[in-house]
């Protein structure tokens, strides 16, 4: 092979090595949501789980939740504050959305931060969607 | 039990530890978040272009295309245009499978001895060497591209089709994506057969062993963040965004599991120029697969040849004439 493709060859891989540094600097870059309790989340302010462990952990609750609800139908969970809740995401009051009340901020700006799209809305509907 | 796997395997369980420990026990997340990475990075870019740059400079005198096929020969006889090409279209399609479907691989064989009284060596079909190194090589490829998730904000859209079409089958939550336990399990297998394969085993060396523990400490680790103890992803796409953008941030709460992860990371980046890995690029200098097989029509004159004073026919008739023609001898020409 002739240097000069040998040298076309490494130029490419080193910008695409790079990549991630040249494309936040040409493009512009979204910043990092900041999470904030809106609603009656804000006034409440004791969830599920503490807030980290929530942050981290809240899929798979969401998992177990579905799979007792659906399966035992056993709705109710207490949580480690002692507080109980109902098994749902988006029915009644003492659900997640009941809480909090704007999924666009609550659900949605991180999901799209980090790319993550959840199948949780092909079945559920966002009760504010319906008034 | 062997020392030349022991001593990388232990190498990768202190590695971790290390991190785990320098940022549980010390507080080191600095060290460990920002500066290690981008001394990785560096160690990276720039061992890689001088381990190319190197292997650019040497002069390739012979061509040595491995014919692997029928060559260009008389037009009634059949040429393999791609196992023994004779073009640069011929040579572009072979890099091409080789580096994209591993057909040296896919040739592999293995010799043994008969098992019935005739005790005959024979030759047979190996074809899990392939198999294993193309799932673990796709793999890794597509763990790799998924991670830009952490480097670009907004994500583009190719990565979330990729990430789409990896979490397809849509178990669990967080979504299983198909790419992580292969990676895992191909890597596993690539180990067992340095292990259990008298043959291979034989032929491995402390730096075949090592990156394939460190690759399935990496893919372990990362299995274990995303399916199994949690980690706080936002926080952890902040710091990313953070070393990429140059505005190091150290997020709270995220824990020596996800800095043991990155540690291995950075020890993989690093460790990669100096070692067997560089196949990467290697894979496309190698002169038994990038030359065509063109010696019978072309003359190929070695790069390394200089000047050696030669003593030709007619230099030696024009010293030696007059004592020629005395002698009878004859000569071109008369003067």
């Amino acid at each position: 092979m002739s240097k000069n493709m040998i040298m076309a060859g490494l130029v490419v891989f080193v910008l695409a090595v790079l990549s991630p540094f040249w494309l936040n600097l040409i493009t512009s870059t979204q910043a990092a949501p900041e999470p904030e309790l809106l609603g009656k989340a804000a006034k409440v302010k004791k969830c599920v789980l503490d807030k980290y462990e929530m942050r981290a952990e809240h899929m798979y609750l969401l998992d177990v939740w579905r799979d007792s609800v659906v399966r035992d139908a056993a709705r109710k969970y207490t949580g480690t504050n002692g507080e109980t809740f109902n098994m749902s995401l988006s029915t009644g009051e003492n659900s997640c959305l009941g809480c909090h009340e704007d999924k666009a901020k609550f659900c949605d700006s991180c999901h799209d931060y980090a790319s993550v799209s959840p199948y949780c809305w092909e079945c559920h509907t966002n009760p504010k969607e319906i008034e | 039990m062997n020392q030349r796997y022991l001593i990388p395997l232990t190498a990768v369980f202190l590695l971790f530890l290390l991190a785990y420990a320098g940022v549980e026990g010390l507080g080191l997340q600095v060290v460990f978040g920002v500066l290690i990475p981008y001394l990785a990075i560096a160690a990276f870019v720039i061992g890689f272009v001088i381990k190319v740059k190197g292997w650019a400079a040497s002069a390739v005198p012979f061509r040595i295309p491995t014919t692997c096929g029928q060559q260009k020969s008389l037009p009634w006889i059949k040429q393999n245009t791609i196992d023994n090409p004779s073009t640069s279209t011929g040579v572009f399609v072979r890099m091409l499978l080789e580096i994209f479907a591993f057909r040296s691989l896919f040739r592999n064989t293995k010799a043994a001895f008969n098992r019935n009284a005739s005790n005959k060596l024979t030759y047979s079909f190996e074809i899990f060497l392939w198999v294993g190194a193309l799932a673990f090589h796709y793999a890794f490829l597509v763990v790799l591209l998924r991670h830009f998730r952490f480097f670009t904000a907004p994500v583009p859209e190719v990565i979330q089709t990729l990430e789409y079409l990896d979490g397809i089958i849509q178990v669990g939550l967080p979504g299983l994506f198909i790419s992580g336990p292969v990676l895992l399990l191909a890597t596993l297998f690539l180990l067992s057969r340095r292990i259990f394969d008298a043959k291979v085993s034989y032929i491995s060396q402390a730096a075949d062993y090592f990156p394939l523990f460190l690759i399935i400490g990496i893919a372990a680790t990362g299995i274990a963040m995303r399916y199994f103890t949690k980690v706080d992803i936002i926080g952890i796409k902040e710091m990313t965004m953070g070393l990429v953008t140059f505005h190091p941030h150290i997020p709270e709460e995220v824990g020596g599991l996800f800095y043991g992860h990155l540690f291995l990371v950075c020890i993989l980046f690093a460790y990669f120029p100096i070692s067997k890995l560089m196949h990467m690029g290697g894979v496309f200098l190698s002169p038994t697969r990038n030359m065509a097989n063109n010696t019978r029509a072309q003359r190929h004159i070695n790069p390394w040849n200089y000047d050696v004073p030669i003593h030709t026919y007619e230099q030696y008739e024009d010293h030696f004439r007059d004592k020629m023609i005395e002698a009878g001898l004859p000569v071109d020409k008369k003067e």
